[in-house]
C-alpha cells in the first residue's frame, strides 16, 4: 500500500520543506532587524525582475544542473558520490587543455572537444574511488571526498607551477583564444529578436545541460544500463541473482556520474570565465547534492531544483548586495534550504504520510 | 462467523469449548472486540478470544489473516481502533512494548531479536538491566538461568556469544528473555519455522514443561500438525475474522484448513506418477568454501532427469542455498556440473546467473524479496529482471522497448493468476503468494531444462500454495527436470518424486517419498545415518 499519492511526494513535500526554510530565513532576517518580506523582494526582483539577473540565475542553475544530474546517476546505483566537486576540478582541467593546446576553428567544435576533455578527466576522477570500491570495498563517500581535496590540491599546483603564463601573478591559466569564446544567452537570443542582457555569463552550455537531463532519463529509464543501475542500487543481492556484474555497474555509474560533475567546468571555465581559475568549480559540486537529493534523483526534479538554487545564488547574491545582509547570511539561507530539503526530508514527510493514511481512513 | 456449513457448527460451538476446558482456570486472556484498520484494509474485526490459564492456545490463518496484527496490538506495537485488553481478568492498556512486558507478555518472534555479538547472557539482560553496572545484572540473571535451564529444559550457556548458536538455541534464549522478564504470557510467532523436527519436538517439550507451571502460552503458526500435536484450544482467522474457535481434540486437520481458507483445499498434491527421462543435470563432487573459507558444499553429487522432480530436504543452512546458487551462476565452486551433456563452467564470469539462465536453468531464489525481486521495481520491471537482455525486450540497439515488456508482463500475471493483475503496480504491494507468482511466472514461462525453486511457499497462503505446486508439478509433466529445496518436509513429502537430504554440506541419503517417512528424514536431517542402506558421503 502507497502511503501517500505519488504527488504529494514529489511536489508537495519538496514545497512544504522549502516554505519551512523560507520562514526560517525570515525569522533570521528579522531577527538581524531586516525586514524579511523586503528580502524576498530583493531576492525576487535581483534573480528574476531583469533579464541581467536571470543571466546569472541560469548561469548558476547550469552549473548545478550537471553536477546534480552527476550525483543522481551514481544515487541510482546506490551510490553516494559526494565527490562532485574535485570530478568538476578536474573537468576544469580537461576543459582548459583543451583550449589551450588545440587550435579549434570555432566554437561549437571547441565545445565538443572541451566536453570529451572535461567528461573525460572527470571521468577518471571517479574511477579511482569507483575501481577501489567495487574491488576493495573502500566506502565510496570517504574515497571522494578525500578526491575533492587532491583535485583542489593538484589543480593548486599546476596552476602556479605548470599552466600559469610566464610573468604573471595570477594562479591561473592564459585566457582561452577567442575561438573558444561561448555564444552568451544574449547573442543566441538575439538571432531570435529577443532582447537579453549582454552582460551576463548564461551561455550555450544551458542547452547542453539540458540536453544532459533528457539524456540522462533516457538513460536510466529506457536502457537496458538503467535498468541494471537501478536494479543494482535497490538491491545488491538481487541485481547479482539477476547476472548483473556489481563491478562493471560501478564503474560504470560512476563513470557518468564523474562526466557529468566534470561537464559543469565548461559552463564555468570555458563559459564564463575563460580561463581556468583557482576554485573555478564553486561549490557547485556539493550544490549538486542537495539538487539532486530535493530533485528525487530525476532529471526533471534535477532540472526544477537547480533553478531554484541558481535563484537562491543569484538572488543570495543580490540581498548581500544592496541589503544590509552580510555574505554569511545568505549562505546561512542557503543552507537552511539545503538542509530542509536535503536532509531534514523526514521532518515533513511522516507526519504528512500520517495526515494521508488518517484521511483515507476517514474515507474508508 | 463463518458461511461455510461444516466449520459454522464447530465456529457456534466455540465458546462452550473455551469453558469447558480446564473450568476452573482464570482468564489469562480475554480480547473483546478487538478491531484494526490500516488504511481501507479492515486488519482485525471485531476479534474475541479467550484464554485460560495453563493452557496453550494456537491462532491460525493465512498471510494477511490478521494474526500479526493481532498479536502486534497484544503487544503494543498498535494500537486497536476499538476493543479491549484483558489480562488476568482486568482491563489493560498496552500502549507499547515496556507495558506489555509489564503487564507479563512475552513475546518470542518469528525473526529473532538478539545481538549477535553479544553472550547469552547479555542478550538475556539487555533492557533490563537494574543500573548503570552490569556486573550485578549479570550475575542475578546467571543465576535465573541456570534455574530456568533446570525448571523447563531451557538449556543454554549462558557466556556463549548467540552468532555461534543454533537457530533452536537462539530461539531459547528468546524464551529465556521473556521468562527472565517474568512473562506469565507468553506468545510465539511461527516458532518451528527454522527448527529441524527434533528441536521442534524439544521447543513442543518446553512448551509443554511451561504449560505445566502455570504459564499461558500463544502459539501462531499456519503448520496443522503443530496445532493438532500441542495447542488445547485453537483459534482460526480469516481475512481479519475470528472464524472459529475450537477444541482441538474436537477437530481435525482438514477441518482447520477449511476454515483457514473458506473453500476445500487439497492438502497434498495431486499428481500423477513420475516419467523419467533422460539426464538433464548431474552434479560431481561439489565443492564450495564461503568467504571466511569455511567449506559449505563438501563434495555433493547428484543427478535430475528430465520430468522428475528432486527435492533437498534439510534444515536451513546445511549447504542447500549453496547447492542452489552455484547451479544459479551466484556462487563459484569446485567440481563438475553437467548440463544436457555439455559441461558448465564453475567460476567467474561464464559462470554467471546470466550465463545460466542463457544454457537453459531458470532459477526460483529463495529469497524473493532479497534476491528474486527488486521491491521497489513495478512488476512489470520484475518480469524482465534476469532476462533483460533478451532480444525480445529492446527497441533497437540503445534502447529497450518497455512496452513489449509491460505487454508480456500482463499476459505472464494473467496466466499466472496473479492478483491485483495490475503490472504497473510496485513488487512491494503484492503478497508473499503473489510475489511468488510473478517470480513464478517469470521463470517458468521462460520454459527452462531446468527449474532450480527455493523454499517455493514461504510465507505464501495456502491457498496460493496449491496454485504452485500445481504449475511445478505441470512444468515436470512437460518433461522438464526441477530440483526443490525446502525446509517444509511435508512440502517435499508431497511434492517430489525422489528426496536428497543434505546436512552439512553432504547428501546424507536419497529415498523415494513413499518408502520413507517424516521421522526417518528427520534423522537424515540431523546427520544421523541408522539405517545401514543410507548411501551416506
Amino acid at each position: 500500500m502507497e502511503r501517500m499519492p505519488h504527488w504529494a511526494d514529489v511536489v508537495l513535500v519538496p514545497l512544504l520543506n522549502l516554505l519551512i526554510a523560507f520562514f526560517l530565513s525570515g525569522l533570521v532576517m528579522w531577527a538581524i532587524g531586516e525586514n524579511p518580506f523586503e528580502a524576498i523582494r530583493i531576492m525576487v526582483t535581483g534573480a528574476l525582475g531583469s533579464t541581467y539577473g536571470w543571466g546569472y540565475t541560469l548561469y548558476y542553475a547550469t552549473n548545478f544542473m550537471l553536477t546534480g544530474l552527476g550525483f543522481a546517476v551514481a544515487s541510482h546505483a546506490g551510490l553516494f558520490n559526494i565527490g562532485g566537486e574535485g570530478q568538476a576540478t578536474m573537468g576544469g582541467l580537461g576543459v582548459a587543455l583543451m583550449c589551450l593546446f588545440i587550435p579549434w576553428p570555432n566554437w561549437w567544435l571547441a565545445i565538443v572537444g572541451a566536453s570529451v576533455g572535461a567528461a573525460l578527466l572527470g571521468a577518471a576522477w571517479a574511477a579511482i574511488p569507483a575501481w577501489l570500491q567495487a574491488r576493495r570495498g573502500s566506502h565510496i563517500v570517504i574515497t571522494t571526498i578525500m578526491f575533492n581535496f587532491i583535485a583542489s590540491a593538484l589543480l593548486n599546483y599546476l596552476l602556479v607551477n605548470v599552466l600559469r603564463p610566464e610573468g604573471s601573478m595570477d594562479p591561473s591559466t592564459a585566457n582561452f583564444p577567442a575561438a573558444t569564446t561561448l555564444p552568451s544567452l544574449h547573442q543566441m537570443l538575439g538571432v531570435f529578436g529577443i532582447p537579453f542582457a549582454r552582460h551576463t555569463p548564461a551561455n550555450v552550455t544551458l542547452l547542453l545541460a539540458v540536453a544532459a537531463c533528457v539524456l540522462v532519463w533516457l538513460l536510466i529509464w529506457h536502457t537496458r544500463l538503467g535498468y541494471e543501475i537501478r536494479a543494482f542500487g535497490k538491491s545488491e543481492p538481487a541485481a547479482h541473482y539477476a547476472g548483473i556484474r556489481p563491478v562493471r555497474i560501478t564503474m560504470y555509474a560512476m563513470l557518468i556520474s564523474g562526466a557529468l560533475g566534470g561537464m559543469m567546468a565548461v559552463n564555468s571555465t570555458m563559459g564564463e570565465s575563460g580561463r581556468l581559475i583557482m576554485n573555478a568549480s564553486e561549490g557547485a559540486g556539493f550544490i549538486g547534492i542537495a539538487v539532486a537529493l530535493m530533485g528525487r534523483n530525476h532529471p526533471f526534479g534535477v532540472f526544477l531544483a537547480a533553478l531554484l538554487f541558481g535563484f537562491l545564488y543569484q538572488g543570495g547574491g543580490e540581498l548581500a548586495l544592496w541589503a544590509n545582509v552580510p555574505r554569511e547570511l545568505v549562505i546561512v539561507i542557503q543552507a537552511l534550504v539545503i538542509l530542509f530539503t536535503g536532509a531534514l526530508d523526514n521532518v515533513v514527510r511522516m507526519p504528512l504520510e500520517k495526515l494521508f493514511l488518517r484521511r483515507r481512513k476517514g474515507r474508508a | 462467523m463463518s458461511n461455510d456449513t461444516t466449520p459454522g457448527r464447530q465456529a457456534t460451538a466455540a465458546p462452550d469449548a473455551s469453558d469447558s476446558l480446564s473450568a476452573d482456570a482464570p482468564l489469562a486472556i480475554e480480547l473483546r472486540g478487538i478491531s484494526k484498520a490500516f488504511g481501507p484494509v479492515q486488519a482485525n474485526k471485531d476479534i474475541s478470544i479467550r484464554v485460560r490459564r495453563g493452557t496453550i492456545h494456537g491462532i491460525i490463518g493465512e498471510n494477511g489473516a490478521g494474526k500479526s496484527t493481532l498479536m502486534s496490538i497484544l503487544y503494543g506495537f498498535y494500537k486497536a481502533d476499538a476493543g479491549e485488553i484483558l489480562i488476568g481478568g482486568k482491563p489493560t492498556q498496552i500502549p507499547d512494548s515496556q507495558a506489555a512486558i509489564r503487564a507479563g507478555i512475552g513475546m518470542v518472534f518469528q525473526h529473532f531479536k538478539l545481538v549477535q555479538n553479544f553472550t547469552v547472557l547479555e542478550n538475556v539482560i539487555l533492557g533490563a538491566e537494574d543500573g548503570a553496572l552490569l556486573r550485578p545484572s549479570l550475575a542475578k540473571a546467571r543465576k535465573e538461568l541456570l534455574h530456568l535451564a533446570r525448571e523447563y529444559e531451557l538449556n543454554v550457556d549462558p557466556d556463549e556469544v548467540i552468532e555461534n548458536l543454533s537457530v533452536g538455541h537462539q530461539q531459547r534464549v528468546e524464551i529465556l528473555k521473556a521468562l527472565y522478564r517474568q512473562a506469565d504470557i507468553l506468545i510465539l510467532d511461527e516458532p518451528t519455522g527454522v527448527l529441524t523436527p527434533a528441536e521442534a519436538d524439544h521447543l513442543f517439550r518446553i512448551l509443554a514443561n511451561l504449560r505445566r507451571e502455570g504459564k499461558t502460552i500463544i502459539l501462531i503458526t499456519h503448520k496443522l500438525r503443530e496445532v493438532m500435536e500441542i495447542t488445547d484450544t485453537v483459534s482460526v482467522m480469516r481475512r481479519g475474522e475470528m472464524t472459529a474457535t475450537v477444541r482441538t481434540a474436537d477437530t481435525n486437520p482438514q477441518a482447520l484448513a477449511e476454515l483457514m481458507v473458506g473453500r476445500k483445499v487439497l492438502l497434498r498434491v495431486d499428481k500423477k506418477p513420475a516419467r523419467p527421462g533422460r539426464t538433464v543435470v548431474e552434479v560431481e563432487d561439489l565443492h564450495v568454501r564461503d568467504r571466511f573459507g569455511v567449506e559449505r558444499l563438501k563434495g555433493v553429487s547428484l543427478q535430475v532427469r528430465a520430468g522428475e522432480i528432486l527435492s533437498i530436504a534439510g534444515v536451513a543452512g546445511n549447504g542447500q542455498s549453496e547447492l542452489l546458487e552455484v547451479l544459479g551462476g551466484i556462487r563459484d565452486a569446485t567440481g563438475r556440473i553437467v548440463l544436457n551433456g555439455r559441461e558448465l563452467p564453475l567460476v567467474g564470469r561464464p559462470a554467471d546467473a546470466r550465463s545460466r539462465r542463457e544454457a537453459g536453468i531458470a532459477h526460483v531464489s529463495e529469497d524473493r524479496q532479497h534476491t528474486g525481486l527488486i521491491m521497489d521495481f513495478a512488476a512489470w520491471e520484475n518480469i524482465a529482471f534476469g532476462y533483460h537482455h533478451d532480444p525480445a525486450y529492446q527497441r533497437n540497439a540503445l534502447l529497450m522497448d518497455n512496452a513489449a515488456i509491460l505487454r508480456e508482463a500482463q499476459a505472464k500475471m494473467e496466466r499466472f493468476d496473479v492478483r491485483p493483475p495490475d503490472a504497473k503496480l510496485a513488487a512491494k504491494n503484492f503478497s508473499g503468494g503473489n510475489q511468488q507468482k510473478i517470480v513464478l511466472a517469470r521463470e517458468i514461462e521462460r520454459n527452462p531444462d531446468l527449474l532450480l525453486v527455493g523454499q517455493p511457499t514461504r510465507g505464501v497462503d495456502i491457498g496460493a500454495i496449491e496454485f504452485i505446486h500445481q504449475q511445478i508439478v505441470a512444468l515436470r509433466d512437460a518433461g522438464k527436470a526441477i530440483l526443490l529445496v525446502s525446509v517444509e518436509l511435508d512440502e517435499i513429502m508431497s511434492l517430489s518424486d525422489r528426496i536428497a537430504v543434505m546436512f552439512d554440506g553432504r547428501i546424507m541419503g536419497e529415498r523415494l517419498p513413499d518408502q520413507t517417512d517424516e521421522r526417518e528424514l528427520g534423522l537424515l536431517m540431523a546427520g544421523v545415518t541408522g539405517k545401514p542402506d543410507g548411501e551416506a558421503a
